[in-house]
């Protein structure tokens, strides 16, 4: 038991004043510690300690509509992925001669599906993007600060002749495909992408490989 | 042979040190807690890599169920009773002032306005229960697009956060960011879990 000592000037006072029986002042504190511990596990239940993590999109603004205010991308530079169904990604790109496109791939949105092509492909356009894991590197051992990191990575993501994702999702597709392929961005190092509505045209390339 | 003799020691152990402890752990879960507010659906968020923290302030939250219902959000007592007498004078609904009160301590509601006071009339265990229908979202009756531009209207520094089931078919999606669009919210947060390692 926790006790507090009943230590009492008792000595002092010989053949005094008569006094009353001296209690003993040591309290019981089990039901206190229960009282805590029960406490304690109902705080540790309805508490929500990870807050959720997000990832920010920019999206162009819509009113934006004459030629010559919007992005011009060049043919050789572009890729366009399809988020179709079944967790398939469609993507081609177009070949920069006769500006028609190539033939489409089917993938998924596995480490060696989507993510090596698009990895191979920026670094094939933006010979700088493996700096950023130096870059990343050097913040992890301290030798940088983050404001030093992400005006670094920042710069190289938006290198001028880098690869341009141009993300079209149909119908069939969901929610978890469009996060995923975001990620990938996110992972892969793009610093350009979009998301844009998919056209009858690229519907139509769907169906010659088997997909809507 | 003669026995020995073990001392007799009490049994009672000092139990201060370990209320001490007890009690800081629970001075430390009652400071960092913070209540999960009541949702009136259950969503799996997609995961993804990214460590950017969402606000903890300031943010409008669209809840959207892998059935393409979508719920609204917002933070701010006050900017909540602003917002739905805003939307009472707009869609000619009216309120009583207990419903405006029990509006500005609703986490997240996904009913048409002109349900609201119905819902705002339950109480917490049956709203908890009743099966909302989500907000419309489409181009004849996009209330969800009102909601966000009266709130907008109230606290300009306001964050739109999407959070939204990974089964969700992506035309809803492209709904609800077509709507963003629409209303001029051309920065917004996707809400997802970290990703578990690979």
């Amino acid at each position: 038991m926790a006790e507090i000592a009943a230590d009492g000037g008792g000595g002092k006072h010989k053949g005094g004043k008569k006094r009353g029986k001296k209690m003993s002042t040591r309290v019981d504190f089990t039901p206190m510690v229960d009282l805590g511990f029960l406490l304690i596990t109902f705080f540790m239940l309805t508490t929500s300690m990870n807050k959720p993590k997000t990832m920010e999109i920019n999206m162009p603004d819509k009113n934006v509509k004459t030629e010559e205010e919007k992005t011009k991308v060049k043919a050789s530079q572009a890729v366009t992925l399809l988020l179709t169904q079944d967790d398939k990604v469609v993507y081609y790109f177009i070949n920069p001669k006769t500006g028609e496109p190539e033939t489409p791939e089917i993938t998924n949105y596995s480490k060696g599906g989507i993510r090596a092509t698009l990895l191979r492909e920026n670094k094939a356009r933006n010979p700088y993007v493996d700096s950023i894991a130096i870059y990343k590197e050097q913040l992890n051992i301290g030798n940088i600060n983050e404001a030093t990191y992400r005006a670094n990575a920042n710069r190289i993501k938006g290198y001028e002749d880098g690869l341009i994702v141009v993300i079209k999702a149909t119908d069939k597709s969901n929610y978890k495909n469009m996060i995923d392929i975001l990620d990938e961005m996110l992972i892969c190092n793009i610093g350009r992408y979009a998301i844009v509505d998919i056209t009858p045209i690229e519907l139509e390339m769907l169906k010659t490989v088997n997909l809507e | 042979m003669p026995k020995v003799k073990v001392p007799r020691k009490s049994t009672s152990v000092d139990m201060t040190a370990m209320t001490d402890v007890a009690f800081l752990l629970l001075t430390f879960f009652m400071l960092a807690t913070k209540f999960k507010p009541d949702e009136p659906v259950i969503v799996d968020t997609p995961s993804s890599v990214s460590q950017i923290l969402l606000p903890e302030s300031d943010v409008i939250l669209l809840t959207i169920d892998k059935d393409g219902r979508v719920f609204f959000g917002v933070d701010g007592q006050q900017t909540k009773e602003q917002l739905i007498q805003r939307m009472g004078e707009r869609y000619k609904v009216t309120f009583t002032p207990a419903q405006i009160k029990e509006f500005s301590l609703l986490s997240t509601f996904g009913t048409p306005i002109a349900q609201l006071p119905a819902l705002l009339d339950m109480k917490s265990e049956e709203r908890l229960k009743a099966v909302q229908p989500g907000i419309p979202t489409d181009s004849l009756n996009n209330e969800l697009a009102d909601w966000i531009w009266q709130t907008r209207l109230l606290n300009k520094d306001v964050r739109v956060a999407v959070k939204g089931d990974g089964q969700l078919a992506y035309p809803k999606v492209k709904q609800v960011i077509a709507t963003l669009q629409d209303k001029k919210v051309n920065r917004f947060n996707f809400i997802t879990n970290m990703e578990k390692g690979e």
